[in-house]
């Protein structure tokens, strides 16, 4: 059976899985259909949270981030895991006892406004369309791989498959189908970890494979790579090359998104006790951490195997030959993805040999004209393409490659349909029924919810045809402006009862607003490529990139909100009195449907 | 008024305990991952050292022993004060 077909036997039947439960689920239970998280156990609660939280950003692209930078971009391991505890320590019992379904719905209520609602709904709108911007991406090169295609004909078809899925809608709903999900994302996840980690270094666990000793030299795994990177030019790979500003407060920017993103929030409203809500935070985060932990291995050893597959003799000797690129089996994998045009090489000095090396090394430009090399000529690798690649790069067998493209689709599915569902319901529910026509019949509210999901597919693609960056990288943007515009205000509504509703308005389009003009600064105004002033290698503000700004965005926020409540009137005394009930469990009943 | 100061009482002693865990929280990330890495660089873990570690597992182990540990605590904490879900 060749791989294609194994590939789609895989997708086939991990679909006919998540349809069946959903089928199986509904019968059961329909009138329950929106609660399906209420009455369901913690840990199964965790394991669904997990698998719409874990996305193509965290499955697709964060290793492939790690393999080739190392040690800077621990942030992304840090900061989307760091963020649960500030969600089960300051957001998620609390909100869990007011007691209503949206995010918005708590602001409206807590700042008595409907300006603070609309303001929360058009926060939450922008962060979440930038979240489908990323998702986008890898769900392009998920298919695009998965049918052998082009990156951009695939990620088309995938906003058709995602706009249908969204739609079915049931297979969001039932939490079963996200357990499923998860298990199969998470065993396409490290079941290839660990045949790697068996052939590197011996131990089944990639974990501690990831600090124990490379088989082949004898040598700790991480020195090894050490010494092969630097062999090659490139910077070491446990070494801090980055600002320390930076990294501090890019990794700040995504712990305080992950707890400022609506659709993680809202699995908390639904669970049966405030109890719960703590403990489910922790069960979530025990699901997540298990890829987490298993990320940097992938990304060292798939870093390791690629270089050593590029220099099959050693840094010191020859490099590999076009010939054995296109005739070996265990070189099958860079014929088949330079057809998503996301890998490519380029023979540039005819030698009839491909030098993977960092040419803009001095050292290493030094060597090369010594060597009659003109140029790196494995000339484009893009780092989102590695998970997916990595089982064949370590020549693994075919149906663990057919695994991981079913749980590549899985992750980037799951968390695209529920960010689509969270900006529906923003669109008919918060804005249009909660705003504008309260009238509205449930018909054309349904109505209002699909328009404005096929609208949010169609901005997302013609971004995600010209993205801002890797899909970690796009994703990592809509966490900065979670951070700057809804986390702040959600916290002062728990921990102050003195920030009032025009504090909390002023505040969240401040942080909204500065972090939105500093991103667009540096990416491109909309996103639109060369309408930027700035870029990220020399951002306007010292060290601080676009994608870490939304710590400081938080910050601006907070600021503003404390200092323009001071010089307004003080909240009402029932608005304190809403406060005080919030921070004490007794008496939280189940979550209501408001308005 | 009694229920009320020991209402008081129950949200300060929340307060303080989220204080500790936050200041864990930033101490084995920020602190040890990133800002106080140079001062961790003599202990060697396999084939690094001790900061890499937590910046890339360390950390994650410690979120989630925070998290439970915060869950457990409070959850005693809401039957001490007589505030727990009944």
């Amino acid at each position: 059976m060749d791989q294609f077909t194994l590939n789609l036997l895989f997708v086939g039947a991990s679909f006919a899985l998540y349809i069946g439960i959903a089928v199986w689920a509904r019968a059961g239970s329909t009138s329950e259909f929106y609660a399906a998280g209420r009455g369901v156990h913690p840990v199964t609660n965790g394991m669904a949270t997990a698998a719409d939280w874990m996305s193509a950003a965290s499955f697709i692209s964060m290793a492939g981030l790690i393999a080739f930078t190392g040690y800077d971009n621990s942030s992304f391991l840090m900061g989307w895991t760091g963020g649960y505890v500030l969600l089960a320590l300051l957001l998620a019992p609390y909100l869990r006892k007011f007691g209503k379904f949206t995010v918005s719905e708590f602001i409206g209520d807590r700042f008595y406004s409907k300006t603070a609602r609309l303001v929360a709904v058009i926060c939450l709108l922008v962060a979440s369309i930038t979240y489908v911007i990323g998702q986008m991406q890898g769900v392009g090169i998920a298919f695009g791989r998965f049918l052998e295609i082009d990156a951009t004909l695939g990620l088309l078809i995938g906003a058709c498959v995602v706009f249908a899925y969204a739609v079915f809608g049931g297979m969001k709903g039932v939490t079963y189908t996200q357990v499923a999900q998860y298990c199969v994302l998470i065993m396409a996840y490290t079941i290839p970890a660990i045949f790697i980690s068996l052939q590197l270094t011996g131990n089944p666990i990639p974990a501690l494979g990831l600090f124990g000793d490379h088989v082949a030299s004898g040598e700790p795994l991480l020195a090894k790579l050490d010494q092969i990177v630097t062999d090659l030019g490139f910077a070491e790979y446990t070494a801090a090359h980055g600002s320390t500003i930076n990294m501090v407060l890019f990794t700040l920017s995504l712990m305080i998104g992950t707890a400022g993103l609506p659709h993680v929030i809202m699995r908390f409203f639904t669970v049966p006790r405030v109890s719960d809500a703590r403990w489910s935070a922790g069960w979530s985060l025990v699901f997540i951490a298990l890829l987490y932990l298993t990320a940097p291995a992938v990304g060292a050893m798939a870093r390791l195997n690629i270089s050593e597959l590029m220099w099959p003799n050693g840094t010191g000797g020859e490099a590999v030959s076009v010939e054995q690129i296109e005739t070996a089996p265990e070189y099958a994998w860079m014929a088949t993805w330079q057809q998503t045009g996301l890998l490519g090489w380029e023979d540039k000095n005819g030698d009839g040999k491909i030098q993977y090396y960092n040419d803009a090394n001095a050292d290493m430009q030094a060597k090369a004209e010594a060597a009659g090399w003109e140029g790196n000529e494995l000339t484009n690798f893009n780092r989102d393409i590695l998970v997916l690649a990595n089982p064949e790069i370590a020549s693994l067998p075919g149906w663990v490659i057919g695994l991981v493209a079913a749980g590549g689709l899985a992750a980037a599915l799951s968390t695209a349909a529920g960010l689509l569902l969270a900006i529906s319901s923003a669109v008919s529910h918060d804005l249009l029924k909660g705003q504008l026509t309260p009238n509205m019949s449930e018909k054309s509210e349904l109505l209002a919810a699909r328009i404005s999901m096929a609208a949010a597919i169609v901005v997302a693609v013609i971004l995600g045809l010209n993205p801002p960056g890797f899909a970690a990288q796009t994703v990592a943007l809509a966490f900065g402006l979670a951070a700057a515009s809804i986390f702040p205000a959600l916290m002062m509504g728990i921990f102050s009862t003195r920030i009032n509703n025009t504090g909390a308005v002023t505040g969240m389009l401040a942080g909204l607003v500065v972090t939105l003009v500093y991103i667009f600064l540096h990416k491109g105004w909309f996103f639109i490529p060369d309408t930027n002033s700035f870029t990220d290698a020399n951002p306007l503000l010292g060290p601080v990139k676009s994608t870490s700004f939304g710590a400081i965005g938080a910050l601006v926020n907070f600021i503003v909100a404390y200092v323009v409540s001071g010089m307004t009137k003080d909240t009402p005394q029932e608005i304190k009195d809403l406060v005080q009930s919030v921070r004490v469990p007794r008496g939280a009943g189940a979550a209501v449907e408001g308005h | 008024m009694s229920q009320n100061d020991d209402n008081n009482a129950y949200w300060a002693a929340n307060v303080r305990l989220i204080l500790i865990s936050l200041v864990i929280w930033a101490l084995v990330s920020f602190g040890f991952g990133i800002i106080l890495r140079p001062m961790l660089s003599g202990i060697a873990v396999g084939g690094s050292d001790l900061g890499f570690w937590f910046a890339q597992q360390g950390s994650i182990i410690v979120f989630l022993a925070l998290i439970f540990f915060y869950a457990w605590r409070m959850n005693k904490l809401d039957r001490e004060h007589g505030v727990d879900e009944e």
